[in-house]
This record gives C-alpha cells, structure tokens and sequence, in this order.
C-alpha cells in the first residue's frame, strides 16, 4: 500500500473486506479479533490493575493513594499471614490429594465398565455437580450440623449419644471441599484411562505380569496426564476458596481467599488485598505452568 | 479398556461413592417437606414451604436477575468463543500461542482474584455494579469454555466435506452457513450449555460485581443459609436440582438417541 501512486486506476482497491476473504491470516485475526479484545480488557487489564494497585497504599478512610510502595508486600511476611498461606496451601494439597484418592478407583471403575453403562455411570456423577455450588454446601451443613443427619445415624447406630460437633472445624471444611472439587478430578482421569488401549494390558499379562502389575506398570503410568490435570483443576479453586470457609469453617478456618475478601469488601484495604492476591495468583501460577509442561493439559481438560 | 468384571471390592466401594455423592442430595429434598422451621429433627410432611418460597419476592426478583445474566452472557460468549475455537482450529496466525494463553486464564487463575480485578476494574472506569457489570464478568469467564468445548468438537472435523462444498459452487460463506455450522452444531449447543451452568452456578465473581438490587439466585442462597435456614431453602433447592437433572436427562437421552 506504500506506493498507491503508482497503482493504475483501473485494478480493484485493496480494501478490508477483500483482504480479509483473500487472506488466511486476516480470516484467522478476524475470527479470533473479539475473543482477544473482550478477554483482554475484561481480564488481563483488570489483573494488570491489580498489580498497580499492590504497590500503592491504603489512606485514612479507606481510599487509595497513589505512593508507590512495598509495604503490602512486608506487611505480607507477618507470621500470622505466613501461617495463612501454609495453612490454605495445606487444605489445597489436603483437598487434591484426597480427590485423587477417593476419585481414581471410581473413574478406573468407570472406564473399564461395559461401553453401554460408562455414559450412564459418568452422567450420574455429575447430576448433583450441575445443581448449584451454594445448595451442595448447605446440605452438607444439613447433614454435619448439630442434631443433624449424621449425629442422628450416630446415635442410632450407638456409636455414641453425644453430637460430634462436626460443624465449623477444619474437618467440616475439608469434608466440603473434597465433595466440591471430586467431579473436576475424575473427569480428567476418566478421560485418561479411557484411552487405555485394551491390547496393551492384554500384552502385559500375557507377559506374566500379575494384575497388580499390570496397573502399577501399565495402567497408572499412562494415566498421569489425567492426574496432573484433575489435580490442577482442583488445586487452584481449592487455594482460592472462601465461601466453604464462610459457611462451614466458623471464624477459625480463614484461607487466603478469606484474607482478600475481607481486605476488599469490609476491612477496606484494597491494596493489601491486591498484595495478597498477587501472591496467590503467583503460586498457582508456577504451579500449573511446572505441572503443565509435563502434560498435554489441553487434551485432558475436555471429556 | 478391557470388560472384565472389576472385583468385589472395587464394585461396593464405587458403590460407596456414589452414595456419598447423592446422600446429601436426597437429604436436602426430603427435608424440603419438613413440618419444622428449625429444620434440624423430622416433624412430620408438609408442602408448606413451596408455597412460602412461591411468594417469596426477593427470589422472584432473584430468579429474574440470574436468567436475564444467564441468558445475555450465554448469547454473547457462545458466539465470540465459537469464532475464536473456529480461528484456533483452522488458522494459523500472529499472536497464535499468545490468544491460547488468553484462554486458559479462567483455568489457571482461582476465581477470587479474577472477582476483585473485576471490581477493581470496574469502580475504576466508575461503573456503577449491577446486572450489567455481572454480564459482562459472565461473558468473560464464559468464552474460553465456550472455545475450549467448540474446539475439541472441531478437532474431528473432515475438511474434505467443506471443499466437496466449494468445488460444487459454494462459495466460503455459503459453505460456512450450509455446511460447517450445521455440522458443528451439536459442538456450539454443548458449549452454549456449559456457559449457561457456569453462569447460572456463579457465585464469586458475581458476588464481586454485583450491586444492590442484582441478587441473583446463589446470593440469595447464601444470605438465606447463613442467616436464615428454614426448610424454604430445601425447597427452592429440590426445584433447582429437578429442573438440572430433567434438562440434562433430556440431553443425555438426545446424545444416546444420535449414537
């Protein structure tokens, strides 16, 4: 287009829209051009904001002022936030690695059922998940509280008469948190095991190997793609999570999700909060960039 | 893999889980019908709460926020993350890996952080919080499932039958409306349909955008489980789980029809 002087009248104007139906490239700009925009503005800006913000300081009544400083981030290194992190990275941990636990035998189950029951089996395990996050947590609250459905059980079966006050402890928030996330990991796994091609277990045993080396040697090995991503689909909510904590943790149980709620919504003290969800944003961050190397994340993370 | 009869132990203890999935479900609807404002002990069968919660004014207002949310937010992101799974798929482009990075931040990033940003975001641009603000938070976490759904349904697609099109006079758009979009189809519903979980489930980020007068449903769930439980939170519960499990029931037997 530099020289259009010398471009004779009568050859057609290389206008947009031809370029765009001449042009592979230009096709693909345009196709991907309003997810680009839209997710820039409404998600890299905003976190962008955040970053600025971590920097600045909170005034007298609550308003930002613009002095840049670390001070967020100091104030981040007091042992009392240090312990909150731990303690919300131990609940991450806790929460994946009983999700991988609990759910692997049950996707393994699946997948290896007969082709016509798998569908069925996996639709089941999803119909409570589809229903909403808030009504899963309330009937655990239901079924833990005082008097409740399980110290009914309890007391029926004479186990023991006296409650167990199972209701805002730690056990109550892991409880949640495990049934909240099981789905997202034995979706992946599923998927992974799904893929297991029967001739190659086949060939193993017909190797002499027992079954239980079958599934150490074989089976788990060519199953960690899944468990790598249902444990990164588990892991980031679960170190974000503040509403289990709210409703089921009482007032002792606060992860760093609760520590940036409150900072935003009723201490006020935006960039400390942004501080703290820098810090989060950051650890899982390198997390799942560590984790997704190792893995074709994107082929696991849809059924 | 292999159709042999898992063991004993395995099949009670799949059994177990399954329990344990449904347990509280089942509590929750049968506890729905409970003569006792507590909630906590049986008292005996009552309907009373459906009607209670069939008043309720703050729910109505609540159910009508959270579908016009759902609605609009599915709409738009359905169309902009079709598009974009259709430019991941077929194209090759500047910026390619950058535009994939873009669609895995709702993946990567807990949902917390991405609910304050936007708030942040939005007093910023002064933007007053409210239903608006919501759609468009929805309408962002929503394009990358939307795209990411939409691509794995693309990923099998046979190019040949697009070129059979062409050859026999279509041209690129022609063959876009009558043959790609047809066939991908299903692939756009699926993604349509997980968008409008998402949005109808979301509970943080719009905690974090909305304003006064835009509860949506989950809020007004919250508030009413953390102040007040009364057996009317069993009952709206019941009435969303059913109308979950018969769409997608129904969805499941329309895939099972097409298989």
């Amino acid at each position: 287009m530099a020289s259009s002087a010398a471009v004779p009248t009568d050859v057609k104007r290389p206008s947009l829209l031809r370029l765009i139906r001449e042009n592979k490239v230009a096709q693909g700009l345009t196709l991907i051009g309003p997810a680009n925009v839209y997710l820039v503005l409404f998600m890299v800006v905003p976190l962008i904001l955040v970053g600025i913000l971590s920097f600045l300081s909170r005034g007298e009544y609550g308003q930002v002022l613009f002095q840049f400083n670390l001070s967020n981030y100091t104030r981040l290194l007091d042992p009392i936030y240090g312990r909150i992190l731990l303690y919300s990275l131990g609940v991450g941990v806790a929460t994946t690695v009983l999700s991988l636990l609990i759910g692997y035998p049950l996707a393994y189950y699946i997948a290896r059922a007969p082709a016509r029951q798998r569908s069925l089996l996996l639709f089941l395990v999803l119909v409570p998940f589809w229903t909403n996050f808030i009504i899963r947590i309330y009937a655990w609250i239901m079924i833990l509280r005082a008097g409740g459905f399980l110290d009914t059980v309890v007391q029926w079966l004479h186990i023991s008469d006296q409650p167990l006050h199972l209701l805002y402890t730690p056990t109550a928030v892991m409880i949640g948190m495990v049934y909240e996330f099981l789905p997202f990991m034995i979706l992946p796994l599923f998927t992974s095991l799904e893929k297991i091609e029967n001739a190659v277990l086949e060939a193993a045993a017909d190797l002499g190997a027992p079954p239980y080396r079958v599934f150490l040697r074989v089976t788990l090995p060519l199953s960690i793609p899944g468990m790598i991503a249902g444990t990164i689909l588990v892991f980031i909510p679960a170190m974000g999570m503040f509403v289990i904590p709210d409703l089921m943790g009482g007032a002792k149980t606060i992860l760093i999700g609760n520590v940036i709620r409150n900072q935003f919504l009723t201490a006020r003290d935006w960039p400390f909060g942004a501080a703290a969800s820098m810090i989060l944003m950051v650890l899982t961050m390198v997390f799942t960039f560590y984790y997704a190397r190792r893995a074709g994340l994107s082929e696991e993370l849809v059924v | 893999m292999s159709e042999k009869k898992p063991p004993v132990w395995l099949r009670i203890y799949t059994f177990l889980v399954y329990l344990y999935i449904y347990i509280p479900i089942i509590i929750l609807v049968i506890f729905s019908f409970n003569n006792q404002k507590l909630n906590i002990t049986w008292k005996g069968f009552t309907t009373q709460w459906y009607a209670v919660l069939f008043h309720d004014r703050l729910v109505q207002l609540a159910t009508r926020n959270t579908l016009i949310i759902a609605l609009v937010s599915t709409a738009i992101a359905t169309i902009i993350g079709t598009l974009a799974a259709l430019a991941m798929q077929r194209y090759r482009f500047p910026g390619y890996d950058a535009s994939e990075a873009l669609m895995y931040i709702p993946i990567v990033i807990p949902e917390v952080v991405m609910g304050i940003s936007l708030l942040v975001f939005f007093v910023l641009l002064n933007m007053k919080l409210g239903l608006v603000t919501i759609t468009l938070s929805h309408i962002a976490f929503n394009i990358p499932f939307v795209a990411l759904v939409v691509r794995a349904r693309l990923h099998g697609y046979d190019n040949s039958i697009d070129e059979a099109a062409m050859d026999l006079g279509a041209n690129e758009m022609t063959t876009f409306w009558r043959v790609t979009l047809p066939t991908i189809m299903p692939g756009i519903l699926a993604g349509a349909m997980l968008a409008l979980t998402l949005s109808l489930d979301d509970y943080v980020i719009t905690y974090f955008t909305a304003g006064p007068g835009s509860t949506t449903l989950p809020l007004r769930v919250f508030s009413m489980v953390r102040f007040m439980v009364t057996p009317e939170v069993n009952a709206l519960s019941t009435i969303w789980v059913l109308i979950v499990f018969v769409i997608l029931l129904i969805g499941q037997l329309a895939r099972n029809r097409r298989a």
